[in-house]
């Protein structure tokens, strides 16, 4: 450790000698973790594609890490970006260039050397509109981006290869998000030949660099990951098999795990059982608890009546009893005051946020004009808790005279009621956002709660469009020197605090992970709450009982 | 008979377009969008136009269901909008394991089913009798959903039985195809206990009692074939039941099936997961009942086709 200091601050100096920024990898591998053996992970649901550039839930998100790899990624356990398939970067002083160098020798799974070509033209696959990647929008910052999504060309214009291990980007404005783009999935990189060779159906034949590769894909049944043994990471992965077995129920799951049939159940501890697997000290220690890049909220449409008043919605914001709703769900959570989670970058400790206070709240409806409140629609999504949590909140604002009728409906059709302008006043959040594509505060703000989220089809359910913050956002996305990113963080709190002046949304809580594990699993417990690696980080896990 | 035969199909047919323009206009009616669900929430306003375009979803709906019926006379279904992959190749790959979980249904309601009938018939009357047909009507009314976690939790989890849920082995049907027999089987139960009533009622049962033949001679010789028959004929119609049947069932014990695939797609808003399936389903249940229409004559000369 003291040694990777010393080569960081080096290299570092060097940089700053240079003017520009520089980091260096090196790597770490747990020295208790043993060697072998194979573990067995449940899901309730199909496994939709293993194909980086779609999988875009967290079931498939995880594994696709352990398939694939991109060229950073993070320090297992932790939020810290690290170099992965790049040996070292560079940053321009402008921000507006990063030039990747790449590993020697680095192997896909069908044995050929990975190179600066096969990033290239990851990055050309992922952004052209054929591919359909849900994940297209999140190279925006690339020069020639917008050419490759419009269909006029084919290849991003800033993108080069500047010789096999090599590759340099250019982006269109300072984007100090740009080392987490190019450590998400989407950006992770794929062989040519296999995608051509598979076509649509890559998802189903997945190609990569990762540390497993797939060994069966039996559809509707299961999917066995085999150790890949040329992984670069030397001492990587320690399991030399993982099989997902598909279709188990929760409760199932959690009945086989008690009889030691598996090793942790992918979808959790079903939310029925939770106090019982508590309530027993032998269950509970092999139960991990971690923070989540998640916030659960109520969105208040700001363009609507009576929402238009500000007063009205920081009166909301004082009528919720979240502690309340929190024993709703059997204490999953923590109270939250404001947009971004604990365990995110940016969080502001200090932050006091509105208080739950029925009397006030009273009191701001009446200055607003309502002091006998009002009728209005609040939507949520059907499946459990979120019906309980939605009348929670409606008895809560029935208590300052709001009368508030539930909308309880699919996903989809929520989601498609807060994406129409006129469609839906009030929105309960839970079940459909927002956990975060990547640990930066930034993600909290451009898509839900900045101007360009508030169109048709959008995620800014409350409509809310404040171009001085959102000036103030590209101001602080544009401090791309890692070693401004204290700066920057302060930046960001404080937009975040100036957006709960504004209130469009009441913040309610933050969801907590909670890993169920077998007592042979081993490995330090931010492994099992990884907060990339969901439900846990496959490459670094080991079972104790191998020889 | 032939032309009985051809009337039927075009029936048949009629209602599998009908089953399919329903369903796809219900599908299309959904405020989701599907294309906003394939390009995720980070896609840019001309993405999305892109991939409805691609798709075909800009198109009116008229327009949209022909490609639908065109391309569905080749085979094809279409691709999911979530799994990526030919919904043709997904229900395939599940098709084996829900027609395994119906033989296995077919065989445990009526093994149940028709013995339970036949004690109560010839127990008319009597405590046996009654206890035979009051678990029948538990067995019929019981939600699947309760059944089936019942008997994993006794059989699996605490006798350890058989396994707590999966597909594989022999082992692995038994409490599946028990869950869903148990429906069917109590329906059975009360089927057979008339049909075996009224058989036993007939001058031919009372003319082999009167020349001296053995009790349970006259019961399985005699009586059985006959009562059976009209019982037999309803498997067809089953087909329809189990379709519903299979969705819980087969969520319940994790049983690749096609069940587990529909509840998966509905979740999800997998449009044409979901057309596929229905269509798939329509078509099994309108086969059950033509099959159970032209078999019926064959069992029992008394019914004729018209």
């Amino acid at each position: 450790m003291k040694k990777f200091l010393a080569s960081t601050v080096a290299a570092s100096a060097l940089a700053l000698m240079l003017g520009m920024t520089s980091v260096r990898a090196e790597d770490t591998v747990d020295p208790n973790a043993k060697q072998g053996g194979a573990i067995t992970i449940t899901y309730k649901d199909d496994v939709a594609t293993l194909d980086p550039a779609i999988g875009y839930d967290w079931q498939n998100w995880s594994m696709i890490k352990s398939l694939f790899d991109g060229l950073m990624d993070y320090e297992p356990g932790t939020t810290n970006l690290k170099p992965d398939l790049a040996e070292s970067y560079e940053i321009s002083p402008d921000g507006k260039t990063f030039t990747f160098k790449l590993r020697h020798g680095v192997k896909f799974h069908n044995g050929r050397e990975m190179t600066a070509d096969d990033v290239k033209y990851s990055l050309d696959r992922v952004t052209n509109p054929k591919t359909q990647s849900p994940g297209a929008g999140f190279f925006g910052s690339i020069k020639g981006y917008d050419d490759v999504a419009a269909g006029k060309a084919e290849s991003l214009a800033g993108v080069t290869v500047v010789d096999p291990y090599t590759v340099k980007f250019e982006l269109t404005r300072p984007d100090a998000t740009f080392l987490h783009v190019m450590a998400i999935n989407f950006s992770h990189v794929v062989p040519k030949e296999e995608v051509e060779k598979y076509s649509a159906d890559f998802g189903k034949h997945p190609v990569g660099t990762g540390a497993f590769k797939l060994a069966e894909w039996t559809l509707g049944q299961r999917i066995v990951f085999e150790r890949n043994p040329d992984y670069w990471h030397k001492g990587l992965p320690h399991l030399d098999k993982i099989t997902f077995e598909i279709g188990q129920e929760p409760i199932v799951a959690l009945l086989r795990l008690q009889k030691g049939e598996i090793d942790v159940p992918g979808d959790g501890i079903p939310p029925a059982k939770f106090q019982e697997v508590m309530a027993d000290p032998e269950q509970k220690a092999r139960v991990v608890e971690g923070g989540q890049l998640h916030t659960g909220y109520v969105t208040m449409n700001t363009t609507m009546a009576p929402f238009d008043n500000v007063k009205v919605r920081q009166a909301v914001n004082m009528a919720i009893n979240k502690a309340r709703i929190i024993q709703i769900i059997n204490g999953r959570a923590v109270p939250a005051n404001q947009p971004l989670p604990p365990s995110m970058p940016g969080y502001d400790k200090e932050f006091k946020g509105y208080p739950y206070d029925v009397a006030k709240a009273k009191a701001l409806l009446a200055e607003a004009g309502h002091p006998d409140g009002f009728d209005i629609q609040l939507f949520a999504m059907n499946t459990d808790p979120n019906p309980r949590i939605a009348q929670a909140i409606q008895q809560d604002l029935a208590a300052i005279g709001i009368k508030a009728g539930i909308q309880s409906l699919a996903q989809a059709n929520v989601i498609a009621a807060g994406g129409d302008k006129a469609g839906a006043p009030m929105i309960w959040s839970g079940g459909m956002a927002w956990i975060a594509d990547f640990p930066d505060p930034s993600n909290f703000y451009g898509p839900i709660l900045g101007c360009a989220g508030a169109v048709p089809g959008g995620w800014n359910w409350s409509w809310y469009c404040n171009k001085d913050l959102d000036a103030k956002a590209a101001e602080a996305d544009s401090v791309v020197d890692p070693a401004k990113a204290g700066e920057r963080d302060k930046m960001w709190s404080a937009i975040y605090d100036k957006v709960m002046e504004d209130a469009p949304w009441a913040p309610v809580f933050n969801e907590q992970r909670f890993t169920m594990k077998s007592a042979r699993m081993g490995g330090a417990d931010n492994l099992y709450v990884d907060p990339v690696h969901i439900p846990i980080n496959y490459d670094n896990v080991y079972v104790k009982d191998v020889q | 008979m032939i032309a009985y035969l051809g009337r039927r199909l075009i029936q048949s047919l009629l209602i599998l377009l009908g089953v399919s323009l329903i369903t796809f206009a219900l599908l299309y009616l959904l405020p989701a969008d599907p294309v906003r669900q394939i390009a995720g929430r980070s896609a840019t306003p001309q993405t999305v136009e892109n991939i409805r375009q691609q798709l075909g979803l800009d198109q009116p709906f008229v327009i949209q269901y022909w490609r639908y019926l065109v391309k569905l006379l080749s085979g094809d279904l279409g691709r999911s909008y979530i799994q990526r992959s030919e919904v043709t190749e997904l229900i395939v790959s599940r098709l084996p394991a829900s027609l395994l979980l119906m033989v296995g249904a077919i065989l445990c309601e009526l093994l149940i089913g028709l013995s339970m009938g036949l004690i109560a018939a010839v127990k008319r009357g009597t405590a046996t009798d009654q206890t035979l047909m009051v678990a029948s009507f538990v067995g019929v009314s019981a939600p699947q959903f309760v059944v089936g976690l019942l008997l994993l939790y006794v059989f699996a989890v605490r006798l350890s039985w058989f396994p707590i849920g999966g597909y594989g082995t022999w082992r692995h049907l038994v409490l599946p195809s028990l869950t869903m027999g148990i429906l069917g089987a109590g329906w059975y139960a009360r089927m057979m206990r008339s049909s075996m009533i009224d058989v036993l009622r007939q001058d031919y049962v009372r003319t082999a009692r009167a020349k001296g033949l053995a009790r349970r001679a006259i019961l399985f010789r005699h009586a059985l074939p006959n009562a059976i028959l009209p019982v037999i004929a309803m498997i067809g119609i089953d087909i329809g039941i189990f379709m519903g049947g299979i969705v819980v069932v087969e969520s319940v014990f994790g049983w690749p099936g096609i069940g587990q695939l529909a509840w998966q797609a509905i979740q999800r808003v997998d449009i044409p997961i979901i057309m596929g399936v229905t269509l798939v389903s329509a078509f099994a249940i309108v086969l059950g009942n033509l099959l159970a229409d032209i078999i019926a004559p064959f069992i029992d000369p008394r019914i004729k086709l018209r």
